[in-house]
């Protein structure tokens, strides 16, 4: 009789990382919710293109690379970073920003790496970043909230502008993002910036319109949504604490410091949490395991880092905004940061305890 | 310390890195008592159940024994003997397949159980204090009793340790999943198991006793302290259950707070630990003196219908196991000996129950999947947060893949425990203690290949240096005999004469076998020629050697360009060996004189006048004697034709002979006469120059001094020729244009031309002297 033989451990918890994709996936609803609750159907669209694109871009590699294209198209790696790709471009970009980010995200930066568990760096971000490096103009037309807009943009408006570039009723993107008083409306991070170069103080910049009542209209539910979808992930251990508690308490001492000094040219440590992809970044986007630190006091050195490049970018970088550049920075230091960050083995280095 | 036993009083524990909490299973088994299972037909006792050595063995095929008999006997420190689990008889010793992570296969006794079960003579220990310590040594050693919790050290090494033991830690954790066998143990045996520890106390002395249990044993933990009631020396020590707190750097670790050092042992630190098997065997033992012939072990799984705790005599085959807890055989079952995390799959159900065996797993299909499902690792990092050892399972894993050794024991590989709980996390479900078996496996045969290299490395090395000072020693040995000779020779006593000449007259026969050989002359061997026709073959042929020789030395002398002056210069050495050649045949022809001893007063310098007359005499003689007897045969054959065939055959034969003596002799004397030919070519250069111009035939008569002492003679009568040509040629001119020729001569590049052109103004000038006188 044939015996089965096999190694030990002969149990498994029956974890598998697909499951574990789904769940980080689950974990942005929220967050997209909130996304289309206040930006409309523009992140959706954007979203489904993305997921398109990556599966095309990852069953032609995967079967020019010969591997189990079954097994690994659904492993929800493509998917997640699609997700993350459609969440964080302008709504109202061309549809072929995020084909093309797709694309280079799945193509370039996670197959030419050798797939899934050894890209140097997070595919999403790094197609974000050659996007708004590639695409300026396209990358930084954010599209006001739809309360502040002068007409309604549904669905099939959004489409049309997605694809041609303007509305049913024949309306620009430029046209689209002007306010009833006749500028061009802004994210509030850029808003901030764009006043403090003009001489205005963060005191009179809050009176903004694309700020409204705390932090500014939409973003700052869309990252309280991406904070609670985080806080379910911490807690189904989907991913490590240090990760987010570095970050947003890196980021937040950055902005206390600055604004306990000079609260006019500095905004408040809540604004910095709550607007941008600052909960995104700290939940979603650094906390990828593959291109981050693997220890836990590694993670938390990666996420402070991250924490210090996001606010110093925010503040003095030619960008408003700075999570998809200090990511990117921080997953070259990963590995380094690996390398010094080994914890001490059982029964090494006793005389160090 | 006392924090120590304050904390653990207070039920406070502490934590070890990492740790995973697998399904328990327990339930399987937990709630049946220990089973006596029938005695199976036949016992497969491996000679070697620990780790160490095996005992000698002490029983042949055929033997009967009884119960709790010794089959081997402990020879040295590690090795630890079996003994028979029942009465029967020895039906054979072979290899077989025995309980192995590799299916190995070893010495196994193999038993026919008689059904009797009759057992030895047993000597039952009433008092243990009774008992020294070398008494209770002996006896727990002579039981046979290794740790059976897993790894099989033997349990007498650890029990005579000689250092100050702060903690005697009894490991009742059980932390592997569905292993209930301690627990059975525990709730059914404790006093014994208590009477265990005391006599491990007695042995070891220890401050502290630490019974350390985990929490999902409620029922043992409770007998245990009921157990422990009055006795401050013991604590029971209910720990948190995570696996792998019966580890044992683990346990340490959670009962004393102490990490065991990479690479020291635990009694160093003054903590020993033991099994509460271990524990119940030693009792059995020492008290009972019942050797270590029988075990519980878990058969479990949900392949069997019954699972269930049972007493497993050592050697029964695992398929008796599994028939009394009636097993649902699938197309492709599966074995694991040991825990679902640490055990192994068995490759046959043949193998046998030994001293470590705690468990037999048969798990369904669905119960532990047959499927690898592995993927890429993702670098979660969630096999570093459950690793005990506080190793990074992801890095470990690259560098396995990539075979990087230096890498992996940079990383520690050798503090993995292999307790499988990075594997069992893994959401990429990644066999890593696999990769680490593996890579560990090619590390020590690598080391393993280098310490070989090394030594044969360091024989190298040794032989080198042994032959170097062999050969200086021989050199100086050599040195210091021709130190003494040559200090006897210079002493100019009549030994060292003595000596001297007997180191010439040696190098003279050495010379004198080389110039046998030599070149005949052709005119001795023309003369010889009637005498021996072999004799003239061989002359003929050296002639006709020598000959081509000459040849090919005038040849290559035709070839130097007289112009060039380096050939000149080429020519001088040429010339020289052709000296020394000479010169040293004379050596030998003299050597060869003086080696008879009517020539012997023939010196190197010898007159040639002497030697010369008695030579040509001998020869004379030689040939005389020849013809005289040739005469003389002429004549005897004459005066008695009617001599009768045989006498004048035997007189054939005579002059035969001493014409072949003849010939010799004559051949002798021919070589001779050639040496002394030679003597007078290389022993003064006029000579030689005289012969070898004559040879040229064209020697014009004013060859001057400088001709004399430039070694090159062939080139020198060519430059002469030239120079006589020049003279014919320049005669009628020569007042006129002495001037002239002397400015085309500094351009000219012949040297030769030069030269002739010099003696052409030396003749000029000896004409104008001439005539003006």
């Amino acid at each position: 009789m044939a015996f089965w033989i096999a190694s030990s451990p002969h149990n498994h918890t029956q974890n598998e990382t697909s499951a574990l994709m789904r769940l980080v996936i689950y974990a942005a609803i929220p967050g997209i919710l909130a996304q289309f609750y206040f930006f409309g159907w523009g992140n959706l669209i954007h979203i489904s293109l993305a997921i398109t694109a990556a599966l095309v871009a990852e069953f032609f590699v995967l079967s020019l690379r010969e591997k189990n294209i079954k097994n690994q198209i659904f492993d929800g790696s493509a998917v997640l970073t699609a997700i993350l790709l459609g969440v964080s471009l302008p709504a109202l970009a061309p549809w072929w920003i995020s084909v093309i980010g797709a694309i280079f995200a799945i193509v370039v930066v996670k197959q030419l790496y050798g797939g899934l568990g050894h890209n140097p760096f997070n595919p999403a971000m790094a197609a974000y970043v050659m996007l708004l490096i590639s695409f300026p103009v396209q990358m930084t037309s954010w599209q006001p909230p739809l309360e502040l807009m002068h007409m309604d943009l549904n669905f099939s408006n959004t489409l049309s502008v997605i694809f041609s570039g303007f509305t049913v009723e024949g309306y620009s993107v430029e046209q689209l993002r002007f306010h009833v008083d006749g500028y061009t409306m802004a994210t509030p991070l850029d808003t901030v910036k764009t006043n403090l170069t003009i001489g205005l103080t963060i005191a009179e910049s809050m009176n903004s319109a694309v700020i409204g009542e705390h932090f500014g209209i939409g973003w700052e539910w869309i990252n309280a949504a991406f904070l609670a979808g985080g806080l379910f992930l911490l807690a189904k251990k989907a991913i490590h604490w240090a990760t987010p508690v570095g970050f947003l308490s890196s980021l937040f001492i950055c902005s206390l410091i600055a604004f306990v000094i000079s609260p006019d040219s500095n905004a408040s440590t809540m604004f910095h949490w709550f607007n941008g992809a600052c909960m995104l970044g700290a939940f979603f986007i650094l906390t990828d395991p593959v291109s981050g630190a693997t220890s836990t006091k590694g993670r938390l050195i990666v996420a402070a880092l991250a924490g210090v490049l996001v606010y110093i970018i925010r503040k003095f970088g030619g960008y408003p905004d700075a999570v998809a550049f200090s990511v990117l920075l921080c997953n070259m230091a990963a590995p380094l940061i690996d390398q010094y960050t080994r914890p001490r083995t059982y029964g090494h280095q006793l005389e160090q305890k | 310390m006392e924090s120590v036993i304050e904390r653990i009083t207070r039920g406070h524990f502490w934590k070890f890195h990492g740790g995973i909490h697998p399904p328990e299973q327990k339930q399987l088994t937990n709630n049946k008592p220990i089973r006596q299972i029938p005695i199976p037909a036949e016992l497969v006792i491996p000679l070697q159940q620990h780790i160490g050595h095996a005992g000698e063995l002490l029983v042949k095929v055929g033997d009967k024994v009884l119960k709790g008999q010794p089959l081997t006997q402990h020879t040295t420190a590690m090795s630890v003997p079996i003994h028979a689990p029942t009465s029967g008889t020895i039906t054979d010793i072979k290899n077989a397949v025995i309980a192995h992570p590799s299916g190995l296969s070893d010495r196994c006794v193999i038993l026919a159980p008689d059904g009797e079960d009759t057992w030895r003579e047993r000597q039952v220990c009433n008092d243990v204090n009774m008992l020294s310590h070398d008494d209770l040594i002996s006896r727990i050693a002579s039981a046979g009793i290794a740790g059976m919790g897993g790894a099989g050290f033997p349990a007498h090494i650890k029990a005579s340790s000689q250092k100050k033991i702060n903690y005697l830690i009894i490991n009742a954790a059980e932390c592997e999943p569905y292993i209930t066998a301690d627990d059975l143990l525990i709730r059914e045996n404790s006093p014994t198991i208590i009477q265990g520890i005391d006599i491990l106390a007695k042995l070891l002395k220890p401050t502290q006793i630490l019974i350390g249990i985990e929490d999902n044993k409620p029922e043992a933990a409770k007998v245990l302290m009921q157990a422990c009631e009055n006795r401050t020396d013991i604590k029971v020590c209910v720990l948190p259950t995570k696996y792998p707190t019966g580890g044992e750097k683990q346990l340490i670790q959670v009962l004393t707070g102490q990490e065991v050092p990479s690479g020291v042992i635990p009694v160093n630190m003054g903590i020993v630990m033991q099994n509460v098997a271990t524990c119940f065997a030693i009792a059995e033992a020492v008290i009972h003196d019942i050797p270590l012939i029988r075990r519980v072990v878990t058969v479990s799984g949900q392949a069997l219908e019954k699972p269930q705790n049972v007493w497993a005599l050592l050697g029964t085959p695992v398929k008796h196991l599994l028939d009394c807890c009636d097993f649902k055989r699938s197309s492709k079952p599966h074995l694991i000996m040991g825990g679902p995390m640490m055990g192994y799959s068995l490759p046959t159900d043949a193998v046998p129950v030994v001293k470590t065996t705690n468990c037999i797993l048969a798990p369904s299909d669905k119960e532990i999947s047959q499927e690898n499902k592995e993927v890429e690792c993702i670098r979660c990092g969630q096999c570093a947060e459950a690793c005990p050892a506080q190793l990074l399972p992801q890095e470990l894993q690259w560098s396995a893949k990539a075979k990087d050794h230096d890498q992996l024991q940079k990383l520690n590989l050798f503090d993995c425990i292999e307790c499988g709980a990075c594997a069992y996390v893994c959401p990429s479900q990644i066999p890593l203690v696999h990769y680490y078996r593996v890579a560990k496996a090619e590390i020590r045969q690598k080391h393993l290949l280098e310490v070989k290299a090394e030594h044969a490395k360091a024989r190298f090395e040794a032989r080198k240096v042994r032959l170097e000072k062999e050969k200086l020693a021989r050199e100086e040995k050599h040195r210091k005999a021709a130190e003494a000779r040559r200090a006897r020779m210079n002493a100019g006593t009549p030994e060292g004469e003595n000596a001297k000449s007997a180191v010439a007259a040696a190098l003279a026969r050495v010379k004198a076998k080389k110039a046998q050989s030599g070149i005949a002359d052709v005119e001795t061997s023309a003369e010889s020629a009637p005498i021996s026709p072999v004799a003239a073959a061989v002359a003929r042929a050296k002639a006709k050697k020598l000959a081509a020789k000459k040849k090919a030395e005038q040849a290559l002398l035709s070839t130097d360009t007289p112009s060039s002056e380096a050939s000149l210069e080429q020519k001088a050495p040429l010339n020289a060996n052709n000296a020394t050649l000479e010169s040293k045949e004379n050596q030998a022809s003299i050597a060869n004189v003086s080696d008879k001893p009517s020539d012997a007063t023939i010196s190197k310098d010898g007159d040639e006048a002497i030697s010369k007359p008695t030579k040509s005499a001998q020869v004379a003689k030689a040939v005389a004697r020849a013809k005289a007897k040739k005469r003389a045969k002429e004549m005897q054959s004459e005066k008695a034709p009617e001599n009768a065939n045989k006498s004048a055959e035997s007189k054939v034969t005579d002059s035969n002979a001493t014409l072949t003596e003849t010939a010799t002799e004559t051949e002798k004397a021919s070589k001779t006469i050639r040496e002394e030919k030679v003597i007078p070519n290389a022993s003064s250069a006029n000579k030689n120059n005289e012969t070898k111009v004559s040879v040229s035939s064209e020697t014009p008569d004013d060859t001057n001094d400088t001709a004399v002492t430039e070694p090159s003679k062939q080139d020198r009568i060519k430059a002469a020729i030239a120079k006589a040509k020049a003279k014919q040629q320049s005669k009628p001119k020569a007042d006129l244009v002495v001037d002239d020729l002397k400015a085309s001569a500094n351009n000219d590049d012949s040297k030769e031309k030069r030269i002739a052109l010099a003696i052409e103004k030396a003749k000029a000038k000896k004409q104008q002297r001439t005539e003006s006188t």
